[in-house]
């Protein structure tokens, strides 16, 4: 007994150093496997970064040209890796600088750990330089948030932020630390990664009576239907989920968010969903008798008009967020849980079955929607180029491998549409939020996630103007991006609506751009500007084939339009073809 | 569905900020938060919010969800008024020459229920536990007499049914939980199923 007690004790001498709040910081990331940190300092995080000065040798830092830049580059990292991104800033503007970011990270359940400085403890409420409110003004848009002023809690807080924005539902998390428990010396007795809160559950018991309820009503489904998000991804049940569908034999298609967990030309996979998803989805949604929601939230770009939806259809609803169940539609049956759990339960309580006279329901909608829309924009008649070319030629170079990275707007609906990729987490995307110049700072970050992959940014003109100086951010540290540029000289998406909604009546969507590659130039980065039809592939070619960046424009059809579309305000059934259905 | 009073009771961590991240679950959605009260619960270290608001039960059980989805909190209830006993506390501040003249303070005293909490020479405080329409009431009663000063509490609230957060802490202690922890999560009370 005396000799245990005798050991213990050594050990906690042994182990026990006096460190600073920043030295803790660091190490914390270390214990968390963190390599990466996107970052800007500043005057209240300068004790952080000046411990980081030692830690060059584990600790990759990413100087980013705004902080804005830093979350979305830690967001891309995060959705191209399934790791945790990490992001420093510093109190005030650096912290404020990081609301959309930490916005969109919490409606697209991405796992970001955000380090702000504070001032000193002391200071805070006096309206001291820099200072902000940062907890209350990230409260919203975190899924947890704390604020540190004393050294101590520094080990057991960042162990909890790591567990909390990885686990269950993903989300951000934002750690504010004063300046002074930075730079304070403490008893530091090593780091234990958190596996338990008390008041938090990231996974919700799974209820096997649910389970069975849901195969039942699968397997005597005439027409059944599987709708799915990024949950499948999150969850990493890719596998599980396409097990699921091939037994069932369901059609299955995606959101903007699950895009890529099965791959896109899977035989059951029947395209996207949504305002600019494909025809057959949207409408079929409609004629299903069940639907099945998995790991996808029902937003409402995704439903249209709520009260038609998939009003004749029974709901079976998969999440691993209970509130997201009836949230939106109501659920016949719920099953809670994590999908990569659930999934394989369900799959072996449903039947192996065919559905060829349903399957042929979707290929015929896709075969209207091949005459009325795709024909028209993967083979005009105009010499004038559209987007869908663009992304087609990619494809063909890429054969489905790389990692596309979209902004906000037309291009994004366009790549989304006609991508095709081969592997999961390929398609990197602002999708809640619809956060325009998120793509160049993701993709960097997207880059390091994934430096294996090929990672292709393709981005409006209106939104490379958002982040335009993370050129900057590229020059320095050469990670291998290749940024395309679809120019069609307006903010697109809104000028869409103004023709079609607004009586063509175009209210500041004229926007100017500088020369791209000129300015890709200044940075030291090769570019080069397309507008003809035979030129794209070889410019394509060339931008692949290139090492290191490379920034491409290409000058597309100005008054292009997105089709098909769910106009707001209507019902999934009520989705048109072309302009003149509206 | 129609708007009722619901009461909800959430047990959480005592966490600064708290109050902030479960008040604006209400606000960014418009809903007014009719009264809502912190205090300790019955078992030490958690803390108890009650909060009433004026909803249809739809609302309340997104809501109820949406509180219970913070990480601090334990657990969320929400109970109709048929189903807790509550109480809220009024103080009447008056002047005390007209009440010991023109009002016989010992009528007041039976028919309201109040207590004089302090009698000066200048005014006397009254205090009146109850609900709503009771505490209103003498409101109206002393405003003639010049009622100088009115305030009243935020309800507390017991939950007829509850038997307490003792042994569901418990099992939230356990890194997996026990079925204590989802008992009545989605099951309708009555139907034992799932609610439509």
């Amino acid at each position: 007994m005396d000799t245990l007690e005798l050991t213990k004790e050594k050990k906690t001498k042994a182990t026990t150093e006096n460190i600073s709040g920043s030295e803790a910081v660091l190490r914390a990331f270390v214990a968390e496997g963190v390599d990466t940190i996107f970052g800007y300092p500043g005057g209240a995080i300068m004790p952080i970064y000046d411990a980081l000065y030692d830690y060059h040798d584990r600790l990759t830092h990413i100087l980013v040209r705004h902080e804005q830049g830093a979350i979305h580059a830690a967001q891309g990292f995060a959705r191209v890796s399934g790791r945790t991104g990490v992001v420093f800033a510093t109190s005030g503007p650096g912290a404020t600088n990081l609301v959309t970011g930490l916005a969109d990270a919490m409606i697209d359940s991405t796992p970001v750990v955000c380090i702000t400085g504070q001032v000193f403890a002391h200071l805070l409420g006096t309206d001291a330089f820099q200072e902000t409110d940062v907890i209350n003004i990230t409260t919203p848009v975190t899924k947890w948030n704390y604020q540190v002023t004393d050294a101590n809690e520094i080990p057991h807080v960042l162990a909890k932020a790591f567990y909390i924005a990885g686990s269950g539902r993903p989300g951000p998390v934002l750690i504010d630390i004063t300046k002074n428990a930075q730079l304070q010396l403490f008893d530091f007795n090593g780091y234990e990664k958190c596996e338990h809160i008390r008041s938090y559950r990231p996974k919700p018991i799974v209820r096997k009576e649910y389970v069975e309820q849901a195969a039942k009503l699968i397997n005597e489904a005439e027409r059944p239907f599987v709708i799915f998000g990024q949950g499948v991804i999150l969850g990493k049940a890719e596998k599980e989920f396409q097990k699921f569908i091939e037994k069932a034999g369901i059609p299955a298609a995606w959101t903007i968010m699950g895009m890529s967990a099965i791959p896109t030309n899977h035989p059951l996979g029947v395209g996207m969903l949504g305002m600019h998803g494909n025809y057959g989805p949207n409408l079929l949604t409609n004629e299903c008798d069940v639907l099945i929601a998995i790991g996808m939230r029902f937003d409402d770009r995704v439903t249209g008009r709520l009260d038609k939806y998939a009003k004749q259809a029974k709901v079976i609803h998969l999440d691993i967020d209970p509130a997201e169940i009836d949230k939106n539609v109501k659920a016949t049956v719920p099953v809670w849980g994590d999908c990569k759990e659930t999934l394989p339960l369900l799959t072996e309580l449903v039947q192996q079955k065919v559905y060829p006279q349903w399957l042929q329901k979707f290929t015929d909608c896709m075969k209207k929607e091949e005459e009325k829309c795709i024909k028209e924009e993967m083979n005009p008649l105009s010499e004038i180029l559209t987007m869908g070319e663009v992304i087609d030629a990619i494809n063909q170079l890429t054969k489905g491998d790389a990692v596309i990275v979209t902004d906000v707007g037309q291009h994004q609906m366009v790549a989304c549409r006609y991508a095709k990729m081969n592997q999961t987490k390929s398609n990197i995307t602002s999708g809640g939020l619809g956060t325009m110049g998120y793509a160049l700072p993701a993709a960097i970050g997207a880059k390091y996630g994934a430096p294996e992959r090929t990672v292709i940014a393709i981005i409006g003109d209106g939104g490379i103007q958002m982040t335009i100086q993370e050129l900057g951010t590229i020059m320095q540290f050469r990670p291998d991006v290749k940024i395309i540029i679809l120019n069609n000289k307006f903010l697109g998406m809104v000028r869409q609506w103004q023709e079609l909604f607004h009586k063509n009546r175009y209210s500041f969507v004229d926007i100017q751009s500088p020369d791209f590659v000129m300015v890709a130039k200044g940075y030291g980065i090769e570019g080069k500007s397309v507008c003809k039809r035979e030129d794209v592939k070889n410019a394509l070619a060339e931008m692949l084939n290139h090492h290191g960046s490379y920034l491409l424009e290409v000058i597309v059809g100005k008054e292009n339009n997105v089709f098909p579309m769910v106009p707001q305000g209507r019902g999934v059934a009520e989705v048109v073809l072309s302009k003149d259905e509206i | 569905m129609s708007k009722q009073e619901y009461t909800i009771t959430v047990y959480t961590e005592n966490q600064i900020g708290l109050l902030n991240r479960i008040a604006i679950i209400f606000s960014r959605r418009k809903i007014n938060i009719e009264s809502l009260n912190t205090s300790p619960s019955e078992v030490d270290s958690v803390h108890r919010f009650t909060i009433v608001i004026d909803e249809t039960e739809d609302v309340v059980r997104k809501l109820c969800r949406q509180i219970e989805k913070q990480v601090e909190v334990l657990k969320a209830y929400y109970n109709t008024n048929e189903e807790i006993v509550w109480q809220e506390l009024a103080l009447y501040k008056v002047p005390t020459e007209i009440i010991a003249e023109e009002v016989k303070v010992e009528r007041l005293l039976r028919e309201h229920g109040a207590k004089a909490v302090v009698i000066r020479k200048d005014y006397t405080v009254f205090e009146v536990a109850g609900h709503r329409e009771e505490t209103d009431k003498l409101i109206k009663v002393l405003e003639p007499y010049g009622l100088i000063e009115f305030v009243r509490s935020a309800r507390v609230a017991i939950i007829k049914s509850s038997d307490g957060f003792h042994k569901k802490l418990k099992s939230f202690e356990y890194k997996e939980p026990g079925e204590e922890v989802i008992e009545n999560e989605y099951l309708s009370e009555n139907e034992k199923v799932f609610s439509m």
